[in-house]
Order: structure tokens, then C-alpha cells, then sequence
């Protein structure tokens, strides 16, 4: 009797412990609930409704979206001009992810393989903190740097370099009256920004290679740029995937940037905040937002076939 | 030779790794140059002399600063408050229970930052359009807890994940019912690593621009004042003394966030 009497606990509190205690799907479930109808019904929810929209079609006339199904903004879609948007940040988000990939993968490296106790807390920090600090703060000291009177026309000037700053934007496409009016400045501030996301899973699968692998590597014959290519690099590669995750997403959905710092020729994200916002194409603006995320979700397929989640 | 001194670094290493971290840190310095320029006009460079006036006008002369920082620090204190709620329990979960779909949630938590946020915006405005949603505080505080949900989750799952199922089971088999293993051995060792997550929500809140201008409607919150200072300058020293102040509001939540999680995640990290 008293043996019984220890095995249960007391009050209320006690009898749901053992009921949970006997059935931890249960509080699995109970836990999961919340948070799950939180994402599910608002993000998933406003997803499906943004799906909805890019089904309608605006009427050119009277300017009042139709409800009814049709393909026909996806057909606008893939018009002209249209198509040029999408194509100009695809081509931007590459060459973006692939500068921070080979800019983060020194400091991934060095953090990784060299660094040590408060050397090393020191860099996780001088990457942590540009990554966490205010986004905007970050894109304004850009248009101060980049400006016509700004802080890069005047080193060149210095170094009378003049010649080499006006020929660079004189360049067809990239260049402009300034670098703030410019791809090549767009360009810069999206390296500058996303960098720290893909210093940091770099330097996280870079943290796994094991060092006697790397021993091991040049005890067989291998020299430095043998063992790289064959054994570091491959090794790492999950890393670069996870971090391009990132840079890839937000250099194609940002709005903000070649807004600030670029030229008047629109970026995806440009076209879907005017087509919501002052044209009320929210039709069209909705089918803008697809190409995104069909793009990131063959990426994200990619990456988890090439183990970049394991990273993260 | 080069390559078996394991302590010592190759040159060309070193000079990229300290000029990509220059790189990252040496623009953030002429937002501090320009507060103190004496010339609000344009962004010459040098600033033709300086001068601290700006920290006064700032202060006094410009009462359109107030509202948009109360607002933003409301929304980031709601978004926050409700982010380690939803956040701690989903990792709660996620961590400790195997079960058929799981990969797939975890990927559902972490979508609302793998996908660009002008999605999550207009989704969400969509949303608000079609139920007839007033803007209000409450729009602007949906979107944010929403990404915030997902930084305080990876921050508890990453502590959940080493927490021994031993220490909870020993808890109940000495008698505690749930309740008291949670407040006695669950939380003191998953605390710190709730109060960096919050940490870090509060500043990612704090700064966001790109969801809320599409969940504002009229509302002003900081960075949507600063996005607008920064397409229709009037003061420009202003605008860099305001960039000052939301720098180091973000940068102090930040530093307390990593040195509260510093033990264990990083010596966990390195071979020694």
C-alpha cells in the first residue's frame, strides 16, 4: 500500500506530470500546438493567401483586381520587361553569393584553423556584430562612402586615381553618374550586408575538418593546394551551400537596397513594393513573389541533398 | 614547409582575413564621422569642420523622432514576450521527441528567415487585405514575432539539444512532478539561452524595416522614419545621429546575447 503511495505524486500538477509522464506524445503534441498554429495559420496562412492573389488578374481599365482564376498574370509574367527584372537579380544574387563565398572564406578559415582563445572570441564577435547590427545603419554608411563627394571619389583623388573611378563608371550596365547611382554600388552594399551569413556556417563546417585529415593529407604527398582542392574544400562546401542559402534569399527579395544605393532600373524586389503599393497590382506583385520561392525551393532542395542543414 | 607549422599562418591568410574583417567594420565608422559634420547638405568628404550641435537638435528640435522610437520599442517588447513563448515550446518539443514529420516542422520554423522577408511583408498585407485587418500596432507585432519566433527557437533547440534527458528523468523519479523539474532543472539550464534568443529578437525587431513598411500602413515605427530621412534627407548629421543611437541599442542586446551563451557553444566547437 504504501509502496503504491510512492510511485504517484500529489495534486493536480502531480496527476497531469504522470499522465504526460506515461504519454510524452502527448505533451510532445500539446507543446507543439501552439507555436505550430502560430506559423502555420499566420505565415503559412499569408503565404497561401499571397498564392491566391497571383491567380487573379487585374483589370487594365478600371484598375480593380478580378477575382476569378486565370493564368494571365503569370503569362504577364514572362513579358519583356518583366522577364529582364528577374533575370537582372538572379544574375545579381550569383555574383553576390559568390564574392562573400570567396571574401568569408579567409576569415572562415583563419577563425577556424588558427585562431585561439580570445583570438578567437574576438573574431566571432567582429563577425557577429555586423551580422546582428541595424541594417539600415549599414546601408546609410554605404551611401555616405559611395556618394559623389562621398569618401571613395575623394581617396581616388588622393591616390590620383581619377582616371581609373570615371573609367569604372563609365562602364556600360554596371557603371553610372556615381557609384551611389550604380549596379556596381547595389553590388557592393548586398556583399557588404549578407557577408557575415556565409562567414559563419563556412567557418562551422570548416570547424569539422578534422586536423589529422589534413596531416594526413600532406604525409601522403599532397602539397597545400592538393590537400585544399581534394580534402578542405569539399569538406567545407556543405558550409558555403548553407551560407548561400542566405545570400542567394535576401539579395533576391531585397527592396531597400537598389532602392538607396543603384539606378532607377528595378530589382524584384522594386517591382513587387510598386506593383503593391502604387501601381495596386497585387496580382502581379503576388506572381513576382513566386519566383523567389520556387527558386529558394529548389535551392533548399539542393542544399539538403548536399547536407548544408547539418550546418546550420 | 610552409604547411606543418600548425600554429603559425600563411601571410597571404592573414592579410585576407584582416582585410575582410576591415572590410566589415571600417564603414560603420564614418556613420559615427558624419554625426559631427558641419555640413547637413550633402556627404562631403572630409566634413568641412566638426561640431556636437547635432546630438542637441536631435534631442530638442526635433519632436518627430519621439513616436516612431516609443512605437518601435513597444512592438520589439510584444514581439519579443511572445517570440520566447512560441519559440521555447517549439524547441521544447522539436528537441526532445522523435516523431514522423518532424524534419518537416523544423524546416517550417525556419522558413519565415530562409525566405526574403518582402514575402513574409506582402503575405502578410494580403492576409490583412482580405480579412479587412485594420493596421495597427497588433499588424506590425505579427509580422515581427513571427521571425523572432524563429531566433529564439534556434537559440533554445541548440540548449535543449545538450540538456541530458538523465537530469529530467532522475527529477521524476525523485518525486517532482513536471511543473517543479521545469522550474528547478529545466530552467536554470536553458535560462541564458532564452534571455540571448530574447535578446536578439528584441534587436532584430527593434531594426526591422523590410516587413513593417508592409504591415504599418501609416504607422511610423525608427526605421521606417530613417528609411524615409534617407530618401528625403533634411537634416543629414540628424539622420547619423539617430544611426548612432539604434547602432548601440542593437549592439548592447548583441554583446549581453554572446556573452551569455559564450561558455559551451564555443569551447563545445573547437578540438582540443
Amino acid at each position: 500500500m504504501t509502496v503504491a503511495l510512492q510511485e504517484t505524486r500529489r495534486g493536480i500538477g502531480g496527476t497531469i506530470s504522470d499522465v504526460f509522464f506515461a504519454r510524452p506524445q502527448l505533451l510532445t503534441f500539446l507543446l507543439l500546438t501552439p507555436p505550430l498554429l502560430w506559423i502555420g495559420v499566420v505565415y503559412i496562412g499569408s503565404l497561401f493567401a499571397l498564392l491566391l492573389q497571383s491567380f487573379y488578374s487585374l483589370d487594365d481599365f478600371s484598375g480593380v483586381v478580378i477575382h476569378e482564376f486565370t493564368l494571365s498574370t503569370y503569362q504577364q509574367l514572362f513579358e519583356g520587361s518583366n522577364v529582364q527584372i528577374i533575370l537582372r537579380t538572379v544574375t545579381m544574387a550569383a555574383l553576390v553569393t559568390i564574392t562573400s563565398a570567396v571574401i568569408a572564406f579567409p576569415i572562415a578559415y583563419y577563425a577556424a584553423r588558427y585562431a585561439r582563445g580570445w583570438k578567437k572570441a574576438l573574431f566571432y564577435l567582429a563577425v557577429m556584430m555586423p551580422l546582428w547590427s541595424s541594417y539600415l545603419v549599414k546601408v546609410y554608411a554605404w551611401k555616405l562612402i559611395l556618394a559623389k563627394e562621398g569618401v571613395i571619389t575623394w581617396f581616388a583623388g588622393a591616390l590620383h586615381l581619377n582616371w581609373l573611378l570615371n573609367g569604372i563608371l563609365g562602364l556600360p550596365v554596371i557603371g553610372g553618374p556615381s557609384l551611389s547611382f550604380s549596379y556596381l554600388g547595389t553590388y557592393f552594399v548586398f556583399v557588404y550586408i549578407w557577408l557575415p551569413y556565409m562567414i559563419l556556417p563556412t567557418q562551422a563546417a570548416l570547424e569539422r575538418v578534422p586536423a589529422n585529415f589534413i596531416e594526413a593529407s600532406a604525409d601522403l604527398g599532397a602539397d597545400p593546394g592538393q590537400t585544399f582542392r581534394t580534402v578542405i574544400f569539399p569538406l567545407a562546401l556543405p558550409g558555403i551551400v548553407a551560407g548561400s542559402i542566405f545570400t542567394f534569399s535576401l539579395t533576391l527579395g531585397d527592396y531597400i537596397i537598389p532602392q538607396i544605393v543603384g539606378n532607377s532600373r528595378l530589382m524584384i524586389g522594386q517591382a513587387v513594393y510598386t506593383l503593391q503599393g502604387t501601381a495596386g497590382n497585387i496580382p502581379l506583385a503576388a506572381a513576382f513573389t513566386v519566383v523567389p520561392m520556387v527558386i529558394m525551393a529548389l535551392y533548399l532542395w539542393m542544399a539538403k541533398r548536399m547536407g548544408a542543414f547539418d550546418v546550420l | 614547409m610552409s604547411s606543418n607549422g600548425k600554429s603559425t599562418s600563411p601571410l597571404g591568410l592573414r592579410i585576407s582575413a584582416t582585410a575582410g574583417l576591415l572590410f566589415l567594420h571600417l564603414p560603420l565608422f564614418f556613420i559615427f564621422l558624419y554625426a559631427f559634420t558641419t555640413e547637413e547638405k550633402s556627404f562631403e568628404f572630409p566634413p568641412p569642420g566638426l561640431t556636437t550641435k547635432w546630438f542637441g537638435v536631435a534631442w530638442n528640435s526635433r519632436p518627430d523622432i519621439w513616436p516612431p522610437l516609443y512605437l518601435s520599442l513597444e512592438v520589439a517588447a510584444i514581439a519579443t514576450a511572445l517570440a520566447l513563448v512560441f519559440g521555447t515550446l517549439a524547441a521544447a518539443a522539436l528537441s526532445r521527441a522523435k516523431f514522423f514529420g518532424r524534419e518537416t516542422i523544423s524546416l517550417l520554423f525556419v522558413l519565415p528567415i530562409a525566405l526574403p522577408g518582402i514575402i513574409t511583408g506582402i503575405a502578410l498585407r494580403s492576409a490583412f487585405d482580405i480579412m479587412n485587418i485594420p493596421f495597427s500596432v497588433w499588424t506590425i507585432m505579427l509580422g515581427h514575432a513571427t521571425f523572432c519566433i524563429v531566433v529564439v527557437y534556434n537559440n533554445a533547440v541548440a540548449r535543449f539539444r545538450r540538456l541530458s534527458g538523465n537530469l529530467v528523468e532522475a527529477s521524476m523519479d525523485l518525486g517532482a512532478d513536471g511543473f517543479q523539474t521545469f522550474r528547478h532543472v529545466i530552467l536554470p539550464q536553458i535560462g541564458t539561452a532564452l534571455l540571448a534568443g530574447g535578446m536578439l529578437a528584441f534587436a532584430l525587431s527593434f531594426d526591422e524595416v523590410i516587413v513593417t513598411t508592409f504591415t504599418a500602413g501609416q504607422q511610423t515605427t525608427l526605421p521606417i522614419w530613417m528609411l524615409s530621412e534617407l530618401i528625403r534627407p533634411r537634416q543629414r548629421p540628424v539622420t547619423n545621429v539617430v544611426a548612432v543611437f539604434v547602432f548601440i541599442v542593437t549592439l548592447l542586446p548583441i554583446l549581453a546575447a554572446y556573452y551569455l551563451t559564450r561558455e559551451g557553444e564555443h569551447t563545445g566547437g573547437t578540438s582540443k
